[in-house]
């Protein structure tokens, strides 16, 4: 009766069901489910210029972003005031433990601004997971992480083939020190990985954390609403544990937003630098 | 309930979070390259241009630290020449002054014995004279006195001077001749 995918909606319904028996029909409980991350769109709906609710999220992150380096950066003096200290602070962590630690000082300074976006642009979209009220990360709608993938796999193939095309593509397909019988299995797996993997873990390692970090958060919160108003008496003591979780959670996702923010900058240094490299 | 999760389900059922909408890489895009562009362009070339001030400062201040050692080096070194060459100059002064010390002292000295000797000189020669007169004025009282002694105990023939003369000079001679005498008798006495 139902089509293919419409059965696979029916048994998460089902499961949905089994982990909530409590769910009635008049105050049922609604879990998290993937339609957290397509909320309608709110101007130019048809066009490829829609904008829902996570676009305009993210467009509050650029403008935080903006605003707050533009303070940080406003009035440069050699004795820094707090707030250009905390915006030299910032910038001196991408360059210094990422860039110049990984590239140094020459192709660092190259791959500054790169990278420099890539971590501000990823903290800032990751950390409105848990802002009150916008509650959602803007990278964990596949968009972001895609296109900044993307550009990481353009950054370290053009860093590759700029400087050395033939030691590039030599150091990442045969890498020395194999018997060449080897290179028939090698090659194809060392393509793979460089060529394809690459981008695919980059996406996929962002994109999964904050979709999985912001599932759990309404999870926790939204058990926790029911647990105390719709379920009410002996299941508040539920409520207690699930809302102690959601803060927790909340804290762990800062952890993660910064972490993956400084994983996605690291890894495309590491990318680029392997490309720079003579020898692996 | 089934049915409301079924609907919700079926509304984003072709919606697969691994494939993009389209709408998502533009605006994804966008957002890259506004924060690109502002790093790129607005905030890395200040930090840079900063970073060489501060460093450029730091190098500065280094060298004038270096200089002001330098010359504090230099104002110690004078100071302790300027220091040797005092302490060698007041130990000439000391020296020089010892040595008048002692001049005046000998001088002071020689001054003070030749007063002293002048003087024992002058009392010496008043108490001769003095001497001399008291043994003038003594020999013309003792003479009318021991005159008048004897006129009284031998009646009035002894008012002829020539005799008078005479006698008082023997006595006299013999008074001088006892004196001189007695310590010699006394010392040989004994």
């Amino acid at each position: 009766m139902l089509h293919a995918p419409n059965q696979e909606t029916t048994l998460l319904a089902n499961a949905l069901n089994m982990i909530v028996p409590l769910a009635t029909d008049d105050g049922s409980f609604h879990g998290p489910s993937i339609a957290e991350f397509f909320p309608e769109v709110i101007f130019f709906p048809g066009t490829p210029f829609e904008i829902n609710r996570i676009v305009l999220i993210r467009f509050i992150s650029v403008t935080a972003i903006l605003v707050l380096f533009w303070l940080g950066t406003r009035k440069m003096k050699l004795i820094p005031g707090r707030g250009q200290s905390l915006a030299e602070m910032a910038l001196d962590f991408v360059r210094v433990n990422i860039a110049e630690d990984l590239l140094g000082k020459k192709d660092g300074r190259r791959f500054l601004p790169l990278l420099t976006t890539i971590f501000f642009m990823v903290l800032a979209m990751n950390i409105t997971g848990i802002i009150p009220f916008l509650n959602i990360a803007g990278t964990s709608v596949i968009g972001v992480p895609l296109v900044l993938a993307i550009v990481a796999y353009i950054a370290f193939i053009y860093a590759g083939l700029r400087k050395h095309p033939v030691a590039f593509l030599r150091n990442s397909l045969f890498p020395p020190g194999v018997p060449w019988p080897l290179y028939i299995i090698v090659t194809p797996i060392e393509f793979v990985s460089a060529f394809v993997l690459r981008p695919v873990t980059l996406t996929l390692r962002l994109l999964m954390n904050m979709v999985v970090g912001h599932l759990l958060l309404v999870l926790f919160f939204s058990a926790t609403q029911f647990f105390f108003f719709t379920a009410g008496g002996f299941y508040a003591l539920f409520g207690v544990g699930t809302l102690a979780f959601g803060f927790v959670f909340t804290l762990f996702e800062i952890l993660v937003a910064v972490l993956q923010a400084y994983v996605f900058a690291l890894l495309t240094a590491v990318y680029i630098q392997l490309a720079l490299a003579e020898e692996h | 309930m089934l049915h409301s999760v079924i609907a919700a389900a079926a509304a984003v059922e072709t919606k697969n979070p691994l494939i993009p909408e389209i709408y998502d890489i533009i605006w994804s895009s966008l957002c890259f390259l506004v924060i690109l562009f502002f790093f790129w362009r607005v905030v890395l070339p200040k930090m840079k241009v900063l970073l060489d001030e501060r460093s450029a400062a730091i190098e500065g201040n280094i060298a004038k630290a270096g200089a002001a050692q330098a010359e504090a080096e230099a104002a110690r070194e004078e100071y302790t020449a300027r220091l040797s060459e005092a302490r060698a100059e007041a130990g000439k002064i000391r020296d020089q002054a010892r040595l008048d010390a002692l001049l005046i002292g000998t001088e002071l000295k020689d001054a003070a014995t030749a007063d002293a000797a002048r003087i024992h000189g002058q009392a010496t020669a008043q108490i001769e004279a003095e001497r001399q007169a008291a043994v003038v004025s003594l020999r013309a009282e003792v003479g009318s006195l021991a005159i008048d002694l004897a006129s009284g105990v031998i009646g009035e023939s002894l008012k002829d001077d020539a005799k008078a003369a005479g006698i008082v000079d023997r006595f006299l001679a013999d008074l001088e001749a006892a004196e001189s005498a007695t310590p010699n008798g006394v010392t040989g006495g004994k």
